[in-house]
């Protein structure tokens, strides 16, 4: 009753009489790579979840405290307001460690959700005309997510996170011409500035979620406007798409697939330690921890910091920091690329036509082989970003394992690229030539002493069908 | 309950004895694992539920088929062109009051900019000056000053003006060496005080603070990126991505015994940038 009146009043309201039902019976493709994507946004409902819960305790302010909870070794030091109010989420609001560290690893499974979600795209083609809008959203999702984790582990206020806004900070500083302004414009002066941690927080938990959404939006709408991609099977074209219909059997796996990704983060926030923010300590400008490592996704940008080489010259008067480059050229370059790859892959094939079939990776050999380069590149460089630790664990100096990173990120992706382009390229070759069995004959021996041979038809005889 | 069902079942009652023990565990004060151990077992059992549902007991819903959206025909992409330049051209038609349109919303951008300006100042010279100033003693980091005698032989300590205890770019390593092992010019030389010596302790690569100092080889490593700077050659970079010496801090022994600085670094402390005096 109640349920008909609803129905009736919006399709009633949206001007057409089958509304709801049209985007009920939407069918969407089944398959597992699909869901990645999902997980993501699932993660993200997770991170705004218990976010609130920890906004309702977190105090954004550098101002000093004596710490005088339950932790010992603190006790009677001087803090900042934030880095006490996190300590007290932690260690005296009751469930606030498991809200923290959810929140936390929520935000590690959303990111790398992301990544893996963008690799199935990529190599699958799905990017292809007319999906390029949904990709470059997809694209400004993966680096918003990257600023929401640093703003967010940012703000803790302990020695780590300090530590990484430095870096940003110096990176700014220099950039040429701007460097110097931009830093003392965003980061309220020169580091560390009072302002720091509020601006911090807002970017946080307001204007960077607020990005999200509207990419989020707007990546979903495409999806649900332009259909989902599918894999060829017979009876499928590429005019119509085939699948379940939302409701209900989609929409119950969906939310299935939510509790799930819920329920992961929740355990992991539960048992498995993150962040602990009282072993750090409170940040100190005059102190940084070692090892010192960021979250995993941004990895990479340290890894270049670490393996550039010493350049700093002057240019025409302009002095190019030694940060300069790998830290906001060489990243912006990345993004730019990855952004406009739909256009460059275009470009480069001349193909312009629409494609609603996802590609199996062997159908494009060298679209599969950059992409496999480029995840060596981006791997290498995340295990730079902690060679320390990596040193550490192998037993091995630094400086030695810094040059093998470096030869590595010279040539190893080539080299994998090389690698992959000539399976794919086999593969492919193999499906459009199905193997065939071997001609069986019969050699026999002649009473001249010469040979001759019985040559059998294929399946004829014995063995095959 | 048929076979099929079964496994939802238990999944759901799963969940709901979970949740269950949560509220107790809540209620006994709470404990991080149980919470997450339970957490995991009341989300993930709907979670499951849910998922074997769709899947097992939903064998009545097939897959369908459906159109795809086709491409819009050249006859509808010129009409919404033409829709588009028409309202355009209506516009520009008054020429004179649409450039003056223009010109309004430009002078209101520009004007919209003015309070970005309010959040932060102007650099000036502060990323070329810190807070050390000729006689400054040098304190530690508990604001006590240092003597000729407050260092052993190789060790090193964080040093701060005394009235900017704590600085973020005053900061320096003070390290007692061997004078005779120092190879430096004479303007460096001069700015040492009987084996102390004095650098920015601020990275000239990404600002990190420069936590270690390797006393074997007399150099001073950056936990950050591993910059390496030689003390007995002038902070030179001898391995990683930093380019620039630290520059020094002038030192002399005061009358009294206490350690002064004579004046600010040498260099900017920190990072480089683009305008930076060399």
């Amino acid at each position: 009753m109640i349920v008909e009146k609803l129905v009736r009043g919006v399709d009633e309201r949206l001007d057409t009489t089958s509304f709801i039902r049209r985007n009920l019976r939407k069918v969407f493709p089944d398959h597992w790579s699909f869901m990645l994507g999902e997980v993501a946004l699932y993660a993200f409902v997770l991170l705004v979840l218990t976010g609130i819960f920890l906004t309702f305790f977190f105090v954004a302010s550098h101002e000093t405290v004596v710490y005088d909870g339950p932790y010992e070794p603190l006790r009677g030091q001087e803090v900042s307001a934030a880095y006490d109010s996190v300590m007290r989420i932690s260690l005296e609001v009751r469930a606030g460690l498991v809200m923290r560290q959810t929140h936390h690893w929520a935000a590690l499974i959303f990111m790398a959700a992301t990544i893996v979600h963008m690799l199935r795209v990529f190599f699958t083609g799905a990017f292809r005309a007319p999906r390029e809008l949904s990709w470059m959203l997809g694209v400004l999702l993966f680096f918003t997510g990257i600023g929401a984790g640093f703003t967010g582990y940012s703000l803790p206020d302990d020695l780590l996170s300090g530590t990484g806004l430095r870096i940003i900070y110096s990176a700014v500083v220099g950039i040429p011409f701007v460097g110097p302004w931009a830093a003392f414009l965003f980061f309220g002066g020169e580091f560390p500035a009072p302002e720091l941690l509020s601006r911090i927080y807002i970017l946080h938990v307001l204007l960077i979620p607020l990005a999200i959404l509207g990419l989020l939006g707007g990546h979903l709408s495409l999806v649900w406007l332009q259909t989902h991609t599918q894999f060829r099977a017979p009876g499928r074209t590429e005019r119509t798409v085939t699948g379940t219909p939302v409701w209900p059997r989609f929409a119950l796996k969906a939310v299935g697939l939510a509790f799930v990704t819920w329920a992961v983060s929740a355990l992991l926030g539960g048992i498995a330690q993150i962040n602990p923010v009282w072993l750090y300590g409170p940040f100190v400008p005059y102190s940084a921890p070692s090892p010192a490592q960021p979250d995993f996704y941004v990895g990479w940008l340290e890894g270049l910091l670490r393996l550039w080489p010493a350049w700093e010259f002057t240019l025409l008067g302009v002095t190019v920091s030694s940060a300069f480059l790998p830290g906001a050229v060489v990243p912006g370059v990345i993004t730019g690329i990855l952004l406009l790859w739909p256009f460059l892959e275009s470009w480069a094939t001349g193909d312009r036509e629409w494609h609603h079939f996802a590609q199996r990776p062997r159908e494009a050999p060298v679209r599969t082989a950059i992409g496999a380069g480029g995840l060596t590149v981006f791997t290498i460089l995340m295990l730079s970003g902690s060679n320390d630790v990596l040193a550490h664990f192998l037993h091995v100096e630094v400086d030695g394992l810094n040059s093998v990173l470096r030869w590595s990120l010279l040539f190893l992706p080539a080299v994998v690229a090389i690698v992959t382009y000539r399976i794919c390229r086999d593969l492919r070759d193999r499906d459009a030539r199905p193997i065939q069995r071997p001609a069986r004959s019969r050699v026999r021996r002649t009473t001249t002493g010469g040979y001759e041979a019985d040559h059998e038809e294929l399946g004829t005889t014995g063995g095959g069908p | 309950m048929n076979r099929p069902e079964r496994p939802v079942a238990i999944a759901l009652v799963a969940s709901i004895v979970a949740a269950l023990g949560l509220f107790v565990v809540y209620a006994a004060g709470g404990q991080p694992q149980l919470e997450g151990i339970l957490l995991f077992i009341s989300l993930g059992g709907l979670g499951v539920a849910l998922m074997l549902w769709a899947r097992g007991l939903m064998t009545s819903i097939t897959d369908e088929t459906q159109e795809r959206h086709a491409p819009a025909s050249p006859g509808d992409v010129d009409s919404a062109t033409a829709a588009v330049e028409e309202g355009v051209e209506e516009i520009r038609r008054r020429r004179f009051l649409s450039r003056l349109l223009l010109a309004a919303a430009g002078a209101l951008g520009l004007a919209a900019l003015f309070p970005v300006r309010s959040l932060g100042g102007s650099p000036g010279d502060a990323l070329a000056t810190t807070a050390w100033s000729p006689g400054d003693r040098l304190v530690t980091v508990d604001g006590d000053p240092l003597t000729i005698d407050a260092l052993e032989l190789e060790s090193f300590t964080t040093v701060f003006p005394e009235d900017a205890v704590g600085s973020s770019d005053a900061q320096a390593v003070l390290i007692r060496v061997d004078p005779s092992l120092l190879e430096l010019t004479d303007e460096q030389l001069a700015a040492t005080a009987q084996g102390y010596i004095a650098y920015s302790k601020l990275c000239t690569h990404a600002g990190c603070p420069l936590g270690l100092y390797l006393a074997a080889t007399h150099e001073l490593r950056c936990p950050c990126h591993q910059s390496t700077f030689a003390v007995l050659q002038g902070a030179e970079p001898v391995y990683g991505p930093a380019a620039r010496a630290l520059p020094q801090l002038p030192i002399e022994i005061g009358e009294d015994g206490y350690l002064r600085a004579t004046g600010d670094f040498t260099g900017p402390a920190g990072p480089s940038y683009w305008n930076m005096p060399t």
